[in-house]
């Protein structure tokens, strides 16, 4: 078991190490510096001053150094200008060139600065990320339970009225992708046109405060994307589970039927979903990025568009960062989670 | 002139699909008379999810081919005066086509009616094809994968779920970008991703017809002929004849929607090969003598269809979605174009005033999903009864 986790953490890393490689390459592609140098530097400079301004920006080193240097492997740049003033990676207003350390990177904790925010990728994204855990929070707390209350339905009675019903609002569902539902939840609930204005159609205020009136709409949508897979799984596990021997004889005992789901087949029926909820995670990921940017929600999301789209390339290593890390952990999770809730598996 | 009340609007919009429903009359007449002989397709005809999904798609797919005799307006002309205007509006004297807007009009007094139907074409044109390379590329290398294992298997699983570590919108913004097309990187992705239909058909022939050295030449001249000349006209734009070339967008879209596909379809193929690989008609080819790749493609694959078909339906959803994805946050396409997605950015920042313009594409988009699983559950259903 142990041996199993200890791989599954060196394939983590290895992945990681590969992907922000990626990324880096991608993102330091020349026309992308240039567009770099000209929205940092301005707008109207000249062939030779983009060279200049990507040169005394240290941007001009090989590319595997570089990428040694966010790393935290090699020395950070320096450079000296025509005034003598020595600028460098590792050197800041608050940190003088001769106290600088020699290198400064993920290793040491420094996880660069963002160019389009303006302020240490760390703090971004651990600020940003609060903002979406909490909006995945009451994603989970509303999804998770009506997934599995709609699949244990439908799943306890296969081919029944209640099963073909609740089948097709769970296809519904997971064939409306989070920009679709969220333009309808909002014009429905939050437009002017129809007039209902139940709901806010942005959740820009929910940053400071959460209230049910800016915050149902984000959470409803995101959830709604995810809820019908996690039922139409819990669904097939149910039905299998109900086919099984054990159910037959506790019905030929004469248990009664909602003892015969609740006590005997809803333990077994739920070993899946658990799977398929934590791999959903990334999923919703994708959604958080949909939702938060429709409806201006500043989280985790939001700074991954605003990253990529402005090219800032620390702040966007160090989403890619976060989002490999939270992909592979939740696949760890659901096999371990998996082995634990079913004995009948055993990794040799 | 009056605008139009709800019922005539419908009742107007109804008439424009005319060509719509005569060809899905006649579809669904031939198929009915003839199910019996029609192998998996008739089946579907059983079950009534698979019918009513079958229609939706059948719908969108016609509407497709006919939306030039369907459209009322053309699709990026602007009529002054008719900016954010509701349903059913008519339109100053003198404009061209029919005499209303009947889905209104956008934020640049297009008319939405004739964008929505406009953007079927998009999709329509991408979707399918993008999930058939997706499924060619997977195939060519999920079946090795399975079939031989060791290192060949760990080094592509391990691709396969970089890919998929990437958050899917990340990995738009760094193929899409127009800095990152600057340099070239979707045409050399593209002509990488396009050379696996060829070289799948090419051994599909070659394992095949391995002792027939007539019929086999035959067959591969002429996927090479016919290969080459379209896959230099579509990854390089270099057709010699001129005849086929894509749009440089439409191609980059194209690319990085087969490149997030291909790794999904390349784990299910493995998984399903892993299962029948095991089984004794495979022992049987092995001992028959026959090659690694004939048992592949012609002892595991036409056993593996079922579940393959159900996710290309499936699939198909998805990558429209991911399509809408790409337009929703503006990439790719160009900014005017009528495709769902973008149609719906467009429409989202006057969401909470003027819903109309994002309602339209926004219901169109999730019909077509909707029709798409319910085609695959029908079709599930159904394979799964014999």
């Amino acid at each position: 078991m142990g041996l199993f986790i200890l791989r599954r953490i060196v394939i983590m890393i290895l992945t990681a190490l590969c992907l922000t490689f990626i990324v880096f390459v991608l993102t330091n592609l020349q026309p992308n510096l240039e567009k770099l140098a000209k929205t940092q530097g301005n707008v109207r400079m000249t062939d030779e001053q983009v060279a200049t301004w990507l040169e005394m920006n240290g941007y001009t080193d090989p590319m595997l150094s570089r990428y040694g240097q966010w790393l935290g492997l090699l020395p950070g740049w320096t450079r000296e200008d025509a005034e003598g003033n020595v600028t460098g990676r590792c050197i800041s207003r608050d940190v003088p060139a001769d106290v600088a350390p020699e290198r400064c990177g993920v290793l040491q904790g420094d996880w660069g600065w963002s160019t389009v925010l303006r302020d240490e990728v760390s703090a971004i994204i651990g600020t940003r990320l609060g903002l979406t855990g909490i909006l995945m929070f009451w994603v989970m707390l509303l999804m998770v339970p009506m997934a599995l209350i709609m699949g244990v339905l439908a799943g306890m009675r296969e081919g029944s009225r209640l099963d073909r019903s609740l089948s097709t609002v769970s296809i519904a569902s997971t064939a409306t992708p989070e920009y679709v539902s969220g333009v309808i939840l909002i014009a429905v609930f939050a437009s002017s046109a129809v007039g209902l204005k139940w709901f806010k159609g942005t959740a820009t205020s929910a940053m400071d405060g959460i209230t049910f009136e800016n915050f149902t709409l984000p959470v409803v949508t995101i959830a709604l994307y995810g809820m019908g897979y996690i039922a139409r799984m819990t669904r097939a596990s149910m039905t299998e589970v109900m086919t099984a021997q054990y159910i037959r004889t506790a019905r030929l005992k004469g248990v009664s039927f909602p003892n015969i789901v609740l006590k005997h087949a809803l333990r077994n029926a739920l070993i899946a979903p658990f799977t398929v909820i934590m791999l959903q995670i990334p999923w919703l990921l994708n959604g958080v990025v949909i939702v938060e940017t429709l409806f201006n929600y500043k989280g985790f999301g939001w700074t991954l568009v605003q990253a990529a789209s402005n090219n800032d390339i620390e702040l966007l290593l160090g989403c890619s960062v976060v989002a490999v890390v939270v992909v592979l952990v939740t696949q760890l999770i659901s096999d371990v989670g998996y082995i634990f809730l079913n004995p009948r598996i055993r990794i040799s | 002139m009056e605008p139009l009340s709800w019922g005539a609007i419908l009742v107007e919009i109804l008439i424009r699909f005319t060509p719509v429903w005569i060809g899905m009359a006649a579809i669904f007449a031939l198929s009915l008379t003839f199910k019996r002989r029609l192998g998996l397709y008739g089946k579907l005809f059983d079950s009534t999810i698979g019918m009513i999904g079958f229609a939706i798609v059948l719908f969108w797919v016609l509407t497709a081919l006919f939306s030039n005799m369907i459209i009322t307006h053309d699709p990026l002309v602007q009529v002054s005066g008719m900016k954010n205007k509701l349903p059913g509006t008519p339109v100053p004297e003198g404009t061209e086509g029919l005499g209303y807007y009947l889905l209104g009009g956008d934020n640049l007094a297009r008319d939405v009616f004739s964008r929505m139907v406009a953007g079927s074409t998009i999709v329509m044109q991408i979707a399918p094809v993008a999930t058939l390379f997706a499924f060619m590329v997977g195939i060519t290398l999920g079946l090795p994968a399975a079939y031989y294992g060791g290192a060949l298997d760990t080094f592509l699983s391990f691709l396969a779920n970089l890919i998929l570590a990437f958050p899917v919108i990340l990995l738009f913004y760094l193929l899409v970008t127009p800095e990152i097309v600057a340099t070239g990187l979707p045409t050399y992705m593209a002509a990488v991703l396009f050379l696996f239909p060829i070289l799948f058909l090419v051994v599909l022939w070659n394992s095949r017809f391995f002792t027939q050295a007539g019929k086999r030449a035959a067959y591969i001249s002429v996927t090479l002929v016919l290969g080459l000349w379209v896959y230099l006209g579509v990854a390089w734009n270099a057709d010699p004849l001129g005849i086929i070339s894509v749009p440089p967008n439409i191609l980059i879209v194209f690319v990085s929607v087969v490149f997030v596909n291909a790794p999904t379809v390349f784990r299910i193929v493995r998984g399903i090969a892993l299962d029948i690989k095991t089984r004794d008609y495979v022992a049987a080819a092995q001992t028959r003598g026959e090659g690694p790749w004939y048992t592949m493609l012609w002892e595991i694959l036409p056993n593996a269809r079922g579940p393959l078909i159900v996710d290309f339906c499936l699939r198909i959803g998805y990558t429209t979605i991911l399509l809408g994805t790409l337009g929703f946050f503006g990439l790719g396409l160009a900014p005017e174009s009528p495709d769902w997605g973008s149609t719906i950015n467009d429409g989202r920042k006057l969401l909470s005033i003027y819903p109309h313009p994002a309602l339209a594409p926004a219901l169109a988009l999730m019909s077509l999903v909707l029709g798409l699983n319910l085609l695959a559950d029908g079709l599930r259903e159904e394979s799964l009864k014999d």
